[in-house]
């Protein structure tokens, strides 16, 4: 069966860069450009540029936005002040992940939501049915924006030669509209990379544009592959491999996420005992990779969910769940490499010092 | 996409070539590119008596482990051991100093049943 993928404003940037297209939740994007051990490094060292295009927006609106919002997330948005913005989760009843998101205070009473491509449909449904009986409106604008990540120690440079806005003052997590190459944009000093660094909104039809003029100030365009092994040095969760619908956020280096507030499956998500912590891995030799079995003492005591060698260290590093007696940093596991044990260390992530923003 | 008329190829993107009575294999240029930045070999024991079709090798990439399989059969008597330090030979130069490892073929008609440039070309066509 041939079904056809869905395409980003910037489908044809990347054929005209000879990005290699892949399919990834149903969209066409890049893994790689060039090489992701290039890609990865720009990122780590210059600037990199995402097609993040395929993630999807929601806009909470309303007197009771927040009320909702802060039924229906692990984090607390009645801490957003306008213009700022907070990780969070979307839990569900059984004490599990509906996905993980990003929440931006971009109104008096209006938020917007950005979450995972793959969960697009799903956090829609959950959302709206969690929505009855408050004095609040969702829209789905997924279709309506672009969005694109400038990631890396050189962000700020390069997107401050395409806009009059001052950017040195935009703090972490901070959001706001502006002009960026001559069109309107939303930016968000925000990212999934572990460097400082942009996420940048705009119109479908002004997505190329700014796309062109990031590249030609610098920005390395960079794919799917070193997004994931950045995100994994970062130590950062992806949904699917990390956070599922059946995984606890309370057993995880996530659970700061956690505030103390009502929120929708909060009693499921307390009484489920943390029997597996999610935790770092660091190996000598050997690289890593999903659904390999971690052991002790010969037994199995876990999986790895993501695992790569990592560009930067040279070494085998992963996310994995393991039995919650063995979660303590630097205690000795093994991970069982195609029928080999070698062994890992738990690590806390991130594996990498992370960027200054 | 580079397919040396010097050698024959599997269906799998692994190239086998003769040299001296024995078979020197490594991956094409079309499986290096797809892979990406190769970063670890994993090399088979010299002396392993391997069949046809088996997984004797692993080529590690950022993304991915692929299994490498022996395009013939025969017993494994050298293996690239440059790849421990430089596994990105296999990216640079996948026909030459990034071969993988050698055999001592136990059957040499084996080697007339492997595909030819041309028909691996038609391979790679249907591929990509």
């Amino acid at each position: 069966m041939l079904v056809e993928m869905k395409r980003t404003p910037l489908y044809d940037e990347h054929q005209r860069l000879g990005g290699r297209m892949v399919d990834f939740a149903g969209w066409a994007l890049p893994v790689q450009y060039t090489s992701i051990t290039k890609e990865h490094l720009a990122v780590r060292e210059a600037v990199g540029l995402f097609d993040v295009s395929h993630m999807g927006e929601f806009f909470v609106r309303g007197p009771e936005a927040l009320a909702f919002l802060r039924w229906a997330t692990l984090n607390d948005p009645a801490r957003l002040k306008v213009g700022r913005a907070q990780y969070s989760m979307l839990p569900n009843d059984r004490g599990g992940v509906v996905d993980d998101i990003y929440v931006y205070r971009t109104g008096e009473l209006e938020y917007l939501v950005v979450v995972n491509a793959a969960n697009v449909a799903k956090d829609w449904a959950h959302l709206n049915r969690l929505a009855e009986g408050y004095d609040a409106e969702l829209e789905d604008a997924s279709d309506a924006w672009a969005l694109m990540a400038l990631q890396g120690p050189r962000a700020e440079a390069a997107l401050q030669t395409l806009t009059d806005t001052g950017l040195s003052g935009v703090r972490k997590n901070a959001t706001l509209t502006l002009q960026v190459a001559g069109v309107p944009a939303r930016i968000a000093r925000t990212g999934y990379t572990g460097e400082d660094g942009f996420e940048i909104f705009t119109a479908p039809e002004d997505a190329p544009g700014v796309w062109r003029a990031l590249v030609g100030a610098g920005a390395a365009p960079a794919g799917l592959g070193a997004r994931d092994t950045l995100r994994l040095e970062a130590g950062f969760p992806l949904y699917g491999h990390e956070l599922t619908d059946a995984t606890n956020p309370r057993c995880t280096p996530l659970a700061w996420v956690i505030k103390d507030k009502p929120y929708y499956g909060r009693e499921a998500l307390e009484a489920a005992a943390c029997d597996e912590r999610l935790v770092g891995m660091m190996l000598e030799r050997g690289i890593p990779r999903e659904g390999y079995p971690v052991l002790a003492g010969g037994a199995p005591v876990g999986r790895v969910t993501s695992g790569t060698q990592s560009p930067l260290l040279k070494k085998g590093i992963a996310l994995g769940w393991v039995r919650a007696d063995l979660a303590e940093e630097g205690t000795e596991l093994v991970v069982e490499v195609r029928g080999r044990a070698l062994p890992a260390r738990v690590v806390r992530p991130p594996f990498v010092p992370l960027g200054k923003k | 996409m580079n397919v040396p008329a010097d050698r024959k190829y599997t269906r799998s993107h692994e190239w086998a070539k003769q040299e001296d009575g024995r078979v020197v294999v490594g991956i094409s240029d079309f499986a290096q590119e797809s892979l990406g930045d190769v970063v670890f070999v994993e090399t088979p024991e010299v002396g392993r008596e391997v069949q046809a079709g088996e997984a004797v090798a692993v080529v590690e990439s950022v993304k991915t482990a692929s299994d490498i399989y022996a395009p013939v059969s025969g017993k494994v008597v050298e293996v690239n051991e440059a790849l421990a330090d430089e596994p990105e030979l296999v990216n640079g130069d996948p026909y030459g100093a990034g071969w993988i490892f050698k055999l001592e073929p136990s059957d040499p008609a084996e080697m007339g049943a492997l595909l030819g440039p041309d028909d691996y070309t038609k391979v790679i066509e249907e591929e990509s």
